[in-house]
């Protein structure tokens, strides 16, 4: 289907043609054109923000939650400078998103025009691609090969830059199908080689481990599927990144919790000891390999991943595999099978044991005594109350953040949005209404700390115009507790700026949002007033005031390795060493 | 991408990353060369690249080598351990503009040229010992004033180090250089 049309048309028949529902924007004088002519149709549902990182942060959970890319729509300028921390967290996090900029006119580029900014320039470091469009005739090519360059390989965000002159000439509209193909396409299948290798490993290992990460949930649920089962059949435990969350379920039997800084004692204890890991589309980041000497030091390590940069850049592997962790958990599965279905069962009895003698330590204990509620407590009370639920979490950035990860637990992929690799305050609120924008019917929960909160908090003026029903649950112990943490830890309880002063009355706000507002202190009233937050039909701001000083724990300390962890508070003070301090 | 990477289908022993032992500390200097679309920005992306992780470039140049095709080759030496010489060619193979990534250094030989131009201002014997020199180094005088030489002379680039080290005490005022082209040798 050829056809001639204005450039702002084609945006939106190439968006349609792409089938989008949902774009996240803000307008502005340079892309007047094509909300023009979001205005002349109703395929595509367009959902204003109050602001552009907002825009970037919903389209990601959009696209977290659905598996499908999330679309954004800013102007030129400030509207494109908006979503730079939006196109970073979703390019850390390899999140598919295509944002479309505009931009001055193209006889005006490089004059200092009113509202220009070198966005190409600015965002090229932090999107997957990006393309300045300077002709008509080429831009419905360039908006097809954006959504396949985000979707494919290792999904990220992309940025296409559209010149006011160019939306409104007209050009040629080509459709996905006659679009110019490019040449980028990851390779999906692994070497069967390497697949035989690892297999082989699987059979003879006598301490395995499973490290998962985000990657499975990129791949699809039907790797999320192909894990369960080679993790269920094999009987091997199984740990996952922050991540990677929901892809092997909280309630399986190989589960060991999460791993890294602030995972399980088990998960990091049986990574430090194990003798083979398969790491699934995870990157060793450094919140999960603590210091990289003695890190897993007796094991045999392989790793799939999509993206061949990730393979041997922090931790050397023995067993790369390069490749989409779908089609090569697939082949896994058909050659052992093919092999008998073996494992070292006798080994691995014993390695359960040892196991079950690190989960004894039971690392995520706590008392919840006296008026005060715990977070912990709050997030228990929550997952006991909200687990059966079609459910969504959606998380600010800090302590309250890794007591959700420990805390809550998920059954199924796409059910969990945070910010991982850039840890942005600021995520949640977003996220959740764009979660909630993509399944209307569910529950979206935002687990926030006060002080991430306020920073996208307009948000609320999004999720009450589109009638989005996000709760937000806010920990709110009037400090920024993850700083004031690392500053009891590091730097002597000296607590330099970070305690959240002059907070606003979270339920007055509620309600001049036109939202339920909530408080809850106290640790008898936690139930009611959740329920009370469940069965509200509409958006609900619950503060939850809690324990100012809990540390969050257990606590891999930075420069150190995974087997000496912080359990509690006792020797926390001070308890990173000097080579640890300089690590963030 | 497998290409790029010098990975070749069905055989893991082939594995780039297995070609020689990494996280060795010894730096090691290679020369690549990089198929790329000739389009806007795309020496940008590759230049960020280098910056932005802190990787080193020694020498890069690039121009348009397939004009209908709209490819462009860069050449760029660099050094690292072999692990960062493998991130680097990784993440050169990541950027979607990019074709091919060749490592020319453990790809069989190649040869290696750059063009210099050297400027020498000097009198008397000191000219005519440059003569001299630049006779053996094959470098030819593209200018001559009655106090200074333009000499252009192609080669590999020590050969151009030596032959501007040998200038300095005669009056070396001024060097241009292209940077490095390379090619493998052979058919393919
Ligand atoms: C945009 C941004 N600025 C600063 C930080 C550094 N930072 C990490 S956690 C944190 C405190 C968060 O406080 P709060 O949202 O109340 O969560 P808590 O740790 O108290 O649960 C800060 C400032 C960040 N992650 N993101
Ligand atoms: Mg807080």
């Amino acid at each position: 289907m050829t056809r001639q049309m204005t450039g702002a048309k084609m945006v939106v028949q190439a968006l349609k043609d792409q089938g989008v529902e949902v774009v996240f924007g803000y307008p502005g004088g340079a892309v007047l054109p094509i909300y023009d002519e979001i205005f002349q149709q109703n395929d595509i549902k367009h959902i204003l923000v109050r602001h552009e990182q907002g825009a970037v942060h919903a389209a990601e959970g959009y696209a977290r939650s659905t598996g499908k890319p999330g679309v954004v729509l800013v102007t030129s300028g400030p509207g494109a400078t908006n979503a730079v921390t939006g196109l970073t967290d979703a390019l850390l996090d390899s999140i598919p998103l295509v944002v479309l900029s505009g931009q001055v006119p193209t006889f005006m580029i490089g004059s200092d025009a009113f509202q220009e900014a070198d966005t190409v320039g600015i965002t090229r470091p932090c999107t997957k691609h990006n393309w300045l469009v300077k002709d008509t005739d080429r831009l419905s090519g360039v908006i097809h090969e954006g959504f396949h360059v985000a979707t494919s390989g290792r999904p990220g965000p992309v940025l296409i830059d559209i010149p006011k002159d160019v939306q409104f000439a007209s050009g040629t509209y080509n459709g996905p199908k006659q679009a110019r193909t490019s040449h980028y396409q990851p390779q999906v299948k692994g070497d069967l080689d390497m697949i035989n290798e690892l297999v082989d490993a699987l059979e003879k290992a006598k301490r395995p481990i499973f490290y998962t990460g985000g990657g499975v949930i990129n791949s699809g649920p039907a790797a999320s599927q192909l894990l369960r089962e080679l993790v269920d059949t094999t009987g091997f435990p199984i740990t996952s990144t922050l991540m990677g969350l929901g892809a092997y379920p909280a309630s399986g039997k190989g589960w060991l919790g999460m791993l890294g800084m602030h995972g399980l004692y088990e998960a990091n204890m049986a990574m430090h000891d194990c003798d083979l890991m398969i790491n699934i589309g995870a990157r060793f980041d450094d919140r999960i390999t603590g210091r990289i000497d003695a890190f897993s030091p007796k094991s045999k390590k392989a790793h799939i991943d999509i993206d061949p940069s990730s393979i041997n850049k922090v931790i050397r592997v023995d067993i790369p595999i390069v490749g989409d962790v779908g089609h090569v958990l697939e082949d896994i599965l058909k050659v052992w099978k093919s092999r008998g279905r073996k494992t070292n069962q006798e080994a691995l009895a014993k390695w359960w044991n040892k196991i079950e003698e690190w989960k004894a330590v039971r690392c995520l204990s706590f008392k919840q005594e006296g008026s005060v509620i715990k977070p912990q407590y709050a997030l228990q009370r929550l997952e006991e109350l909200t687990k059966g639920h079609d459910r969504y979490i959606t998380t600010e950035v800090g302590q309250h953040q890794m007591w959700a990860a420990q805390y809550l637990g998920f059954e199924d992929p796409n059910r969990w949005m945070t910010s991982g690799g850039l840890g942005t305050m600021g995520y949640g609120v977003p996220a959740s209404v764009g979660v909630q924008i993509a399944h209307p019917e569910s529950l979206v929960i935002n687990v926030a700390g006060e002080a991430s909160w306020l920073m996208n908090m307009q948000e609320m003026c999004t999720a009450v115009q589109y009638r989005a029903p996000v709760k937000q649950f806010i920990l709110n112990n009037e400090r920024l507790g993850m700083v004031r943490q690392w500053q009891q830890l590091l730097h002597g309880e000296r607590y330099s700026q970070s305690w959240s002063e002059a907070l606003p009355d979270f339920v007055k706000l509620a309600e001049a949002f036109g939202c339920k507002g909530i408080l809850c202190s106290d640790p008898k009233d936690l139930d009611d007033a959740i329920m009370e937050m469940l069965n509200y039909d509409g958006p609900v701001i619950f503060d939850c005031l809690v324990e100012k000083h809990e540390n969050c724990f257990p606590m891999i300390p930075s420069g150190a390795p995974h087997n000496e962890m912080l359990l509690g508070d006792v020797n926390a003070t001070n308890a990173i060493g000097s080579t640890g301090a300089v690590l963030v | 991408m497998s290409a790029a990477l010098n990975i070749k289908k069905g055989s893991s022993k082939h594995s780039a990353y297995a070609l020689r032992p990494n996280f060795s500390d010894v730096e090691e200097t290679h020369t690549l060369a990089v198929l790329v679309d000739n389009e806007a920005g795309v020496l940008a992306r590759v230049i960020g690249l280098f910056s932005g992780r802190g990787y080193n470039i020694e020498s890069l140049t690039v121009a348009e080598v397939d004009h209908e095709g709209h490819l462009s080759r860069i050449t760029i030496v660099t050094t690292g351990t072999p692990q960062v010489i493998n991130q680097i060619k990784a993440q050169l193979g990541r950027i979607v503009p990019v074709h091919e990534v060749h490592d020319l250094t453990v790809e069989g030989p190649s040869v290696q040229r750059e063009l210099a131009l050297i400027k020498v201002a000097c009198n008397g014997d000191k000219r005519v010992e440059a003569l001299r020199l630049a006779d053996i180094f094959r470098a030819k005088v593209v200018d001559s004033t009655l106090s200074s030489f333009v000499f252009e002379i192609t080669g590999a680039p020590d050969k151009i180090d030596a032959f501007a080290d040998l200038m300095r005490p005669l009056g070396l005022a001024e060097v241009a250089r292209t940077g490095v082209a390379a090619l493998s040798r052979g058919a393919s």
